[in-house]
C-alpha cells in the first residue's frame, strides 16, 4: 500500500532547509510509521534533491513524524532555479512511498477525523 | 475566565480580501491580524523605498484597509499588521489619510519600527547562517537587514491605545501573541504563557491553510467551499487555552487534521521553536475536536527566549534567465529532449557563462527530476531552460535561445515564453538584542 493511504503530509520551507509533515489519518497507525518511515528512506527518496543531513522529529501526541531535510531547496527559496522554489510539491511524492500492509487500515475503532 | 477572540485576514501578500471582511463582520473578534511579509518582502520594499520615500510598505495595505476599516472601527476590533514592510511610518500615514477619506473619527493608528538594523550588521561581523561569508562580505550588493522583533513594541502600541498597530519585521506569530499579553497582562518571563501564546500565534499566521485552505486531496482529504474559505479565529483564554475556529457557514473545514498540518508547518524541531519572545515546546501538544469546526489544542509549553534576534539581510545575488516552449502529441518527450539539448549548445556557442543551470521538461521531471519521475510519459511537455549569471545582458541571453527554438528546434514548439530578472536573495544573521531599538510612534484621525 502507499503511505498516502494513511497519512497525510505538508512541506513547509525556511533558507535552504525544507521540513515534511508524515501524520496518521488514524493515530494508532503511529507506531508503524514511526517503523517504516525512518530518516534513511526519506533520505533515500530524495537522494537527487536533498544534499544535506535528514532528520525526524517524533511527534507521539498527535500521531506525527517531521523530517527536516538541509540543503534541499536549490540553494534557498530567494535565489533557487527550481519551478517550485519552496519545494511544496515534496510531500506529494513523499506520500507516493510504499508501504507494506498498514496494521489499523481501513480504519481502526480509534476516534478518527472526517 | 476570560477569553477573547482574534481572527487571521491574511496568509501572505497577495492573499484574498473578503475572508477579511467575514472575519470583521462576523466573526466576534476582538483582533484582526494580517501578516504580509515573506523572507525577501522586505528586501524588495526596500529597494522601492529609495527611489521614494513615501513608498515601500504593502501594496495591497490600502485595498486591505479600506476593506475592513470602518467595520472594525465601528466594531471596536484592533488590527494589527506588518504590511508596513520597509516603511511602517508611511503605512501608518496613508492609513490616517484612508481614514479621513472614510470619515472615521477618533482613530489611533501605531507605527513599530527599529527593525532595520542594517547599520549595525555593515558596521559589525555578522556571519550568515546558511551560506559562507559574511554581511561585510556582501559589500554594496546588501540592500537591508531587518530584525525579527518581538511582541513588546506592538504591546506598548495597544497599551497606549492604538486601534491599528502598523509593524515592520516582527516574528509572525508576535502579531497575534501581542494582544494575548496586552488583555491578560502575561509577564515577559512567564515562558510557559508565551509558549502558549506563540503557538497561537503560529497556528493563526497562516490564515486559511489551518481552515481546510492548502490541504485538499480529492478521494483522500475532502474539503468544501474552498472558493469562499473562511479564514480561521482563536479563541484563546487566560490560561493560553485556545480553540480554533471559523465563521460558520463559511467554506473550508477546521478538522484534527487541518490543525495537525498547520502545527508542523515550518516548524523543524517541535521542541524547539525559536521566536523573539520564548523558545516555545510544541512537542507536547494535543488536538481534539469539540464540536464542527472547533477543534481545542493544548500542551505548549516555553523556555527562555535567546538574547539575539534573528535578521534577515538582503542583498543582490546573481540574475535569472529563463525560456520555455510546449510540445504535444507523439514523440512530444524525444523532442522536448532534443530542444534542451539545443538550448544547451547555443548557450554554449554563445559563450554564456552559467554558474548555474537547469534545462526541465515540465509535465515530466521538472518538480522532483529523474529519479522520481521514471516510467511516467506525459501526453504534453513543457521544456524550461533556467540559469544564474552574473550580468542581466547574459540572462536575457537564456530565453532568447528558447525562443529561438521556433525556427530553428525541433518540430511543433508552442508557447514561447521568456523571462530575465535581478535576483534579490535573503541570507541569516544573529544580531543581539541590545542593538536593536523597537520603536512606536502614534498618529491620530
Amino acid at each position: 500500500m502507499k503511505l498516502r493511504e494513511i497519512a497525510h503530509s505538508r512541506t513547509g520551507d525556511k533558507g535552504n532547509t525544507s521540513n515534511i509533515s508524515v501524520i496518521a489519518f488514524d493515530p494508532a497507525n503511529y507506531e508503524f510509521l514511526r517503523e517504516q518511515v525512518t530518516a534513511d528512506r526519506v533520505r533515500a527518496l530524495f537522494a537527487g534533491i536533498v544534499h544535506g543531513d535528514v532528520t525526524r522529529f517524533e511527534m507521539p501526541t498527535i500521531g506525527a513524524l517531521n523530517f527536516v531535510l538541509k540543503e534541499a531547496l536549490g540553494g534557498g527559496v530567494t535565489r533557487s532555479l527550481a519551478l517550485d522554489a519552496h519545494g511544496k510539491s515534496l510531500s506529494s511524492a513523499l506520500l507516493d512511498l510504499d508501504l507494506p500492509q498498514a496494521p489499523h487500515f481501513p480504519k481502526s475503532d480509534a476516534e478518527m477525523t472526517p | 475566565m476570560r477569553t477573547i477572540r482574534i481572527g487571521s485576514g491574511a496568509g501572505y501578500s497577495g492573499d484574498r480580501i473578503e475572508p477579511a471582511i467575514e472575519l470583521a463582520e462576523k466573526g466576534d473578534i476582538q483582533y484582526l491580524g494580517f501578516e504580509c511579509l515573506a523572507e525577501r518582502t522586505i528586501a524588495l520594499a526596500q529597494q522601492e523605498k529609495m527611489k521614494n520615500p513615501e513608498s515601500g510598505y504593502d501594496p495591497l495595505l490600502e485595498r486591505r484597509m479600506r476593506a475592513v476599516l470602518a467595520i472594525c472601527k465601528a466594531k471596536g476590533i484592533k488590527i494589527i499588521t506588518n504590511m508596513g514592510a520597509a516603511n511602517p511610518e508611511a503605512a501608518a500615514k496613508k492609513t490616517v489619510k484612508i481614514a479621513k477619506e472614510l470619515g472615521i473619527k477618533n482613530l489611533k493608528i501605531a507605527a513599530v519600527a527599529g527593525d532595520d538594523v542594517l547599520e549595525v550588521c555593515k558596521q559589525g561581523n555578522f556571519s550568515f547562517l546558511e551560506i559562507e561569508g559574511s554581511v561585510a562580505d556582501l559589500g554594496n550588493r546588501v540592500l537591508s537587514a531587518n530584525a525579527y522583533l518581538g511582541a513588546e513594541p506592538i504591546v506598548r502600541a495597544l497599551q497606549a491605545g492604538a486601534d491599528v498597530v502598523i509593524t515592520g519585521r516582527v516574528g509572525d506569530p508576535a502579531l497575534f501573541l501581542a494582544p494575548l499579553i496586552h488583555e491578560f497582562g502575561w509577564a515577559s518571563d512567564d515562558w510557559d504563557m508565551l509558549g502558549r501564546g506563540a503557538l497561537v500565534g503560529h497556528l493563526l499566521e497562516c490564515a486559511g491553510q489551518i481552515t481546510g485552505g492548502y490541504f485538499a486531496d480529492p478521494g483522500f482529504k475532502d474539503v468544501d467551499g474552498l472558493a469562499r474559505l473562511g479564514f480561521p479565529i482563536g479563541e484563546v483564554s487566560e490560561d493560553g487555552s485556545l480553540v480554533i475556529t471559523k465563521v460558520e457557514g463559511s467554506g473550508g473545514a477546521v478538522t484534527e487534521a487541518t490543525c495537525k498540518e498547520q502545527l508542523l508547518y515550518e516548524v523543524h524541531d517541535p521542541a524547539n521553536y525559536i521566536q523573539p519572545d520564548v523558545v516555545a515546546d510544541f512537542s507536547k501538544v494535543t488536538v481534539r475536536q469539540i464540536g464542527p469546526d472547533r477543534v481545542s489544542i493544548s500542551g505548549a509549553t516555553g523556555r527562555p527566549a535567546t538574547a539575539t534576534f534573528k535578521t534577515s539581510v538582503g542583498y543582490i545575488d546573481s540574475y535569472i534567465g529563463e525560456g520555455q516552449m510546449s510540445y504535444a502529441g507523439p514523440g512530444a518527450l524525444p523532442r522536448a529532449k532534443l530542444a534542451l539539448d539545443i538550448v544547451r549548445q547555443r548557450l554554449e556557442l554563445c559563450g554564456v557563462q552559467l554558474s548555474e543551470s537547469r534545462f526541465d521538461m515540465i509535465g515530466s521531471n521538472a518538480l522532483h527530476g529523474g529519479e522520481l519521475s521514471e516510467g511516467h510519459d506525459p501526453y504534453e511537455v513543457r521544456i524550461r531552460a533556467v540559469g544564474r549569471t552574473n550580468s542581466l545582458a547574459e540572462a536575457v541571453l537564456i530565453g532568447n535561445e528558447v525562443e529561438t527554438l521556433y525556427t530553428n528546434g525541433p518540430a511543433g514548439g508552442g508557447g514561447a515564453f521568456k523571462s530575465a530578472r535581478e535576483v534579490i536573495a535573503v541570507a541569516s544573521v544573529l544580531v543581539p538584542k541590545e542593538l536593536a531599538s523597537p520603536t512606536m510612534q502614534l498618529f491620530e484621525v
